[in-house]
């Protein structure tokens, strides 16, 4: 997964992306439900609910580029095992974080896998940039490939 | 004991700068009491019912005599003169002003310290044998994989909303003196065809739903440990109920699933995760355990104690505990004196414990989740000279295992969530049994008292349990009998309808006295118990 930096900062309404790490194109059109996408053959962008199981869709990863997580409320931290089990299966498309998302997560969703942050309520950007930007290091694997520090510490 | 390198103090150095920045967002509006609540709950700090309680992680318990001095300093700067040590091998301060959490987390940093998950649903600090490194009976000393286990969950991505909290506790011993079943996951170091591997124990706790964990594998490799948990969280992270909270803990998912189903999943999991090459390499060990290795502690030492002053003798019976090492014993520091606050200490007497700790014990002392504190590598030849400074700081309370030795949470006199005080029955109980002098013919007596169903004091696991309610308005105390957190773990049971608050402590006596009587050679009350049932001592109680 590319870190490209963060690009695109907009976002002034819900739903809209305020934060984005990719530099491809994003998909122009809306998200479909985890049933639907599963019984539909065309669609290419999907919302996870919290008690959806992201393992439903890895046999469908190929025609995925836009994977929304919808956090209804910050502290369900079910969104957070969803990205790294797409991430983990080689998902390379979009994994947007949508919701309740809050400065203070931003640094941890991350490592988990998420690329892009559409918050419902738009964050002070300089308070989010700080938190991207928090841990110079960081105690274990994740899906964003960081070498943590046990690994460090041995070449 | 384990030293920061560069890396560890970095990521506790960014924690105080972040939980700084966060109390200002706070404090200047920007930040919700709800959106704020999580965070400062991760930083250990708690609204209480006067004012903030701060509780400061103690990494399995063990301290050097520099972070007990600070653990002073900080109750002398930020609280007022005392500190409050936990079930939870922890400390905690209860009169913390916000606007200063931040300078006490930095002072803290200068000691290698932090309330990292202290609270809130994460992985919490992890617990450990008080006694590691100094008992005879241990495999290894099981801390090592402690503070692995440690690094692996601080700031975890995935597990910092969980369910609800996660605890858990490493063992390396067949004796559990770590209350190891009744962690949501208890992990015991185990040798297997002469390779060191890891007993995985998943849910059990204490709680309104008290559950005793069942081993769901019996032999994890050690270069697994960190996969093989991350399996055990990920699946309760997934599946663990988040409607109802007093539903959430992973024992309830395991109750419900089944032991069978959840270690079926968990294998699932783990197959998953050892693909992804998430394990830290086995160096990582081997540089931990060093930071654990035994003292330089000398040969041919004098074993004889010289027991002419009987107080002193009366100490060392029920204070030291025998050691790996000859001539040497773990010394046990009481703080429960007669009619005392369980688990309080001064200031004044931290500092006095630190200075102990450097002169008498390898500038190393231990929290026990019993509230009190461990001088662990003691000459016997010193202890007199331990014993007359500790009896001159008011620590020399020859109480250990007793019925005085009481575990208390700190109740309805500070905890928001309490529903009666816990601390003035501690207190009239021990004054009690001090008082009526059968604190010694009752031998060892664990006596555990909650202020709520949350069950801090852990009365499920005492061999006499107390739990505070609220009847109409009223405190109101059950009584339990039976319970154990030890290797033989049990769960006590309630004998019946509840006491007012003089009528708990008379209740206590009565079943003492049923004890007393009925006893067989050599037998604990708990033993007693085991053996005559229930109804004699609800027959004393209320026939």
């Amino acid at each position: 997964m590319a870190d490209a930096g963060i690009n695109g900062i907009g976002g002034t309404s819900p739903d809209e992306v305020q934060f984005r790490f990719r530099d491809d194109e994003p998909v122009d059109h809306g998200t479909v439900t985890v049933d639907s996408f599963l019984d539909q053959s065309n669609a290419s962008a999907v919302r996870i609910e919290p008690g959806d199981d992201a393992r439903a869709l890895l046999p469908h990863l190929g025609r995925l580029r836009l994977v929304e997580v919808n956090f209804p409320v910050f502290s369900d931290g079910r969104g957070y095992s969803a990205a790294r089990v797409l991430r983990e299966a080689e998902y390379a498309g979009e994994l947007r974080a949508v919701g309740d998302v809050l400065i203070d997560q931003l640094a941890l969703l991350r490592r988990c896998g998420f690329d892009a942050f559409a918050p419902d309520q738009r964050l002070n950007e300089v308070d989010a940039v700080a938190a991207f930007a928090r841990w110079e290091n960081v105690y274990q694997h994740a899906a964003d490939r960081r070498r943590p520090i046990p690994e460090l510490r041995h070449g | 004991m384990y030293l920061y390198d560069q890396y560890d103090q970095a990521m506790v150095d960014a924690r105080v700068e972040e939980f700084r920045d966060q109390t200002r967002r706070r404090l200047e509006g920007k930040l919700s009491e709800d959106q704020f609540k999580p965070l400062r709950l991760m930083n250990g700090l708690y609204l209480q019912l006067h004012a903030y309680m701060l509780r400061v992680a103690i990494p399995y318990g063990t301290l050097n005599s520099r972070q007990m001095h600070m653990l002073a300093d900080i109750g002398n700067k930020y609280d007022r003169g005392y500190g409050h040590f936990t079930t939870r091998q922890n400390i905690q301060y209860n009169w913390i002003k916000l606007e200063e959490a931040p300078d006490l987390l930095a002072d803290l940093a200068s000691v290698e310290m932090h309330a990292i998950q202290t609270s809130g649903n994460c992985i919490r600090n992890i617990s450990s044998d008080h006694f590691a490194g100094a008992a005879a009976d241990e495999l290894v000393d099981p801390r090592p994989y402690a503070e692995l286990l440690r690094q692996w969950s601080s700031f975890h991505p995935e597990f910092s909303f969980l369910p609800r909290k996660f605890k858990i506790a490493v063992i390396a011993s067949d004796t559990d003196r770590a209350a190891m079943k009744l962690h949501d996951i208890g992990i015991q170091i185990v040798e297997r065809d002469g390779a060191l591997g890891a007993a995985f124990y998943v849910g059990g706790g204490m709680g309104r739903t008290p559950m005793v964990a069942p081993c769901i594998r019996e032999f994890v490799p050690l270069d697994q440990l960190v996969p093989y948990a991350e399996a055990c969280l990920r699946v309760y992270n997934r599946y663990g109920r988040r409607d109802n909270k007093y539903k959430a803990r992973i024992k309830i998912l395991v109750h419900e699933l089944g032991k069978e189903e959840y270690a079926r999943q968990v294998e699932e999991e783990f197959a998953h995760l050892l693909s992804q090459g998430i394990e830290p390499p086995l160096a990582e060990l081997e540089r931990i355990k060093p930071f654990f290795a035994d003292p330089e502690f000398e040969f041919g030492l004098p074993t004889g104690i010289d027991r002419s002053d009987p107080d002193f003798a009366l100490w060392v019976d029920r204070n030291a505990v025998p050691h790996k090492a000859p001539g040497y014993v773990s010394a046990v520091i009481s703080l429960k004196p007669v009619g005392g606050i369980p688990g309080d200490a001064s200031a004044a007497q931290m500092h006095e414990m630190a200075e102990l700790t450097k002169q008498y014990s390898f500038d190393e002392c231990r929290v026990t989740h019993t509230q009190n504190i461990v001088l662990p590598h003691v000459k016997i030849a010193d202890l007199h000279a331990l014993w007359t400074r500790l009896d001159a700081a008011g620590l020399a309370n020859p109480n250990i295992d007793t019925i005085e030795d009481i575990i208390a949470c700190p109740g309805l006199d500070y905890c928001s969530l309490a529903n009666a005080r816990s601390i003035p029955v501690a207190q009239k109980i021990s004054q009690r049994f001090s008082a009526n002098g059968r604190t010694a013919e009752l031998g060892e007596l664990k006596l555990k008292i909650s202020g709520c169903i949350n069950a801090c004091g852990h009365h499920h696991a005492g061999h006499i349990g107390i739990l505070g309610v609220d009847k109409k308005g009223v405190e109101n105390y059950q009584l339990l009998l039976g319970g154990s957190e030890a290797q033989d773990t049990s769960l006590a049971r309630i004998t019946g309808p509840g006491f007012d608050e003089p009528g708990i402590v008379d209740a206590v006596e009565t079943v003492t006295d049923v004890y007393l009587r009925e006893r067989d050679a050599g037998e604990r009350f708990l033993d007693t118990y085991r053996r005559i049932g229930m109804e004699p001592f609800k027959e004393a109680l209320y026939g």
